[in-house]
């Protein structure tokens, strides 16, 4: 048999590029602002370089996909935009990480107002031991929100938005969130970062762990979502980031193990006619 | 790589066997093992059934309602009210100081300290104060506040020697039952724009309330069994009737009063049956151990169930 044939068939032809010449439109006419840029970020464990002298821009009201190999270091970037790196002891970021123009990196920045700007989801569902409402009602909560009135439209409206209200509403308050299952619970962590009223949504590969009906229901969400939200998602699923990204960072890691960013366009390009030798062997499936 | 499916997986031959004889070995330590480990469990629960079996059958007859609610009498049975009572009243009085700082001690160990000399030092001592002997521990109360601050034997001189003697344990026990508490949890509530106060006070303690029971359980029958700790600074004599409306707080006669000497049921029954002259002797050993093992048993259960409550309320509130 030779070599060749037991590669998989090209990826590229069960990926559905939705990113046509219209969608190409439609993504300009929604958005033209920039709300995240980085300039030069490197990020490192103590002395080791995780991601190397990453500077993209994120538009307003668009969905980026972070793709690239494991190690390649795109969740590591992913935490920098929320500033989680803080709580990994050693780690150190540089360069300049700015939301709406504003450096977040800098020492006087509250990473307790940057977190309420930027949410995040993780990869597993981490939805706490306590009510669905309770939940969703977290964020408001530690924000000073007691108004039961508020709370209740509140809790209501992010449900609503993550798609799980109809699921949820008859025991809002008697079911515990861990009794979900796990495509709800991480519908139910969309719904608690939606009510803290979030610009900026990042999410760390949040389908790795569902079936795939859950995952194809967190895309259609994505899809609402970025309507209103700027979404940043790292994913390993490269047809998921075909199916909902209008923009696709590729990365992948150096000689020395860290990562960096090979290239960074719009989906449709990046998966049919990407510019990079790299780009292309992994979207095809010839690498990691 | 170029590995074709050829290569991958067992080479192709006789298919082993599902009863191969080289497990026989493996199975056998498989059943000695659960043999072993079943038993050791059963011993365990044996020497408890029988301690309390014992003093059930040894206190028959003599636990009674009387038992319980009378006065020591030298010529009669009596009873065992005032050193229940100071049994009781020690416990609350050493928990009201030892949970608090206990908790917030292991607060601070598992969420703000880092690995440094500092921490090392109070491991160590940890380590250090649980392992020296009760006695000492009574003795150094006995110098400090029985002499020294001449308190005399106090209520509170022996709730203070019993702190020091618990709240290595209650500290290092709340640090592990907040350590256990998932990162996730802390990630998910950081990520929600939550403070660090807030995440402990929302999540992290409230998931790490059974834990926090135990550590107050463990640290609650020491209270109540320790006897050595207590000779020396809450006093051993025979309590004098209590005259429970007697609310002075200040008072060296009130049973409401930390300021008085309050000898337990454990340092009562270690008196009775070292000194013991009276008739009944014996059965009043027998009758006063019965109920501290129940009075034991009954606290840990209302404990686990006050838990299971806090831990609904703080969760779901």
């Amino acid at each position: 048999m030779p070599t060749t044939a037991t590669y998989p068939e090209p990826v590229l032809r069960s990926i559905e590029v939705t990113t046509s010449q219209a969608g190409a439109d439609e993504f300009a006419a929604r958005t033209q602002d920039i709300k995240i840029s980085t300039d030069r970020v490197s990020i490192l464990y103590g002395e080791k370089v995780a991601v190397r002298d990453v500077s993209l821009t994120i538009q307003e009201r668009s969905i980026m996909a972070l793709i690239g190999p494991s190690g390649s270091g795109k969740s590591t970037f992913l935490r920098c935009f929320n500033r989680m790196n803080d709580l990994i002891p050693g780690a150190s970021v540089k360069g300049e990480v700015c939301l709406d123009g504003e450096n977040v990196m800098e020492t006087d920045v509250s990473v307790v107002e940057l977190r309420r700007r930027v949410g995040m989801v993780f990869q597993r569902p981490n939805p706490f031991p306590m009510s669905i409402f309770e939940n969703v009602a977290y964020g408001p909560r530690r924000r000073g929100q007691n108004d039961r009135r508020k709370l209740d439209e509140l809790v209501e409206t992010s449900l609503r938005r993550a798609a799980l209200w109809h699921e949820v509403k008859d025991d809002l308050r008697r079911k515990s969130g861990l009794a979900l299952s796990g495509g709800q619970q991480q519908r139910l962590c969309i719904a608690r970062v939606l009510a803290t009223d979030p610009e900026v949504i990042l999410m760390d590969e949040p389908a790795s762990a569902l079936d795939p009906v859950s995952t194809l229901r967190i895309e259609e969400l994505l899809r609402e979502l970025r309507e209103a939200y700027t979404i940043v998602i790292v994913t390993h699923n490269m047809q998921q980031a075909a199916r909902v990204s209008d923009v696709t960072a590729f990365f992948t890691m150096a000689e020395d193990r860290a990562g960096y960013l090979v290239e960074v366009g719009p989906t449709g390009r990046i998966f049919t006619r990407p510019n990079e030798r790299l780009t292309e062997d992994y979207i095809s499936g010839r690498f990691g | 790589m170029t590995a074709t499916s050829g290569s991958i997986g067992r080479p192709m031959g006789p298919k082993p066997s599902l009863r191969r004889k080289s497990s026989r070995g493996s199975i056998l330590a498989d059943r000695a093992a659960t043999v072993v480990l079943w038993g050791t469990g059963a011993l365990v629960l044996l020497i408890l059934g029988s301690i309390i079996l014992h003093f059930a059958l040894a206190a028959w007859g003599v636990v009674s309602p009387s038992f319980i609610l009378s006065d020591p009498s030298e010529t009669t049975l009596g009873g065992i009210l005032p050193v229940l009572w100071n049994s009781i009243y020690m416990l609350v009085l050493t928990m009201l100081i030892a949970v608090p700082v206990g908790v917030l001690g292991g607060i601070y160990m598992s969420e703000y300290a880092g690995e440094n000399v500092v921490t090392s030092a109070i491991r160590f001592a940890e380590e250090a104060i649980s392992s020296v002997p009760s006695i000492v521990v009574g003795l150094f109360g006995l110098i400090l506040f029985v002499d020294d601050a001449h308190w005399g034997f106090t209520a509170l001189a022996g709730a203070l020697a019993l702190t020091f003697f618990n709240l290595p344990l209650m500290t290092r026990l709340s640090e592990q039952a907040l350590r256990a508490v998932p990162q996730d949890e802390r990630s998910a509530s950081l990520a929600l724009g939550a403070t660090k106060w807030q995440t402990i006070r929302h999540v992290v303690v409230p998931l790490a309330i059974p834990g926090l029971i135990t550590g107050v359980i463990l640290t609650a029958g020491r209270v109540f069994g320790e006897a050595a700790v207590l000779l020396f600074t809450a006093g051993i004599g025979t309590p004098p009737h209590y005259n429970f409306t007697n609310f002075d707080l200040l008072s060296p006669v009130s049973p409401w009063s930390p300021f008085r000497p309050a000898t337990t049921l454990s340092v009562y029954i270690y008196k009775l049956n070292s000194e013991g002259l009276g008739a009944f002797k014996n059965q009043i050993v027998d009758g006063s151990a019965a109920v501290l093992i129940s009075t034991v048993l009954l606290f840990n259960l209302g404990a686990r169930g006050i838990g299971h409550i806090l831990t609904r309320r703080l969760t779901a509130s």
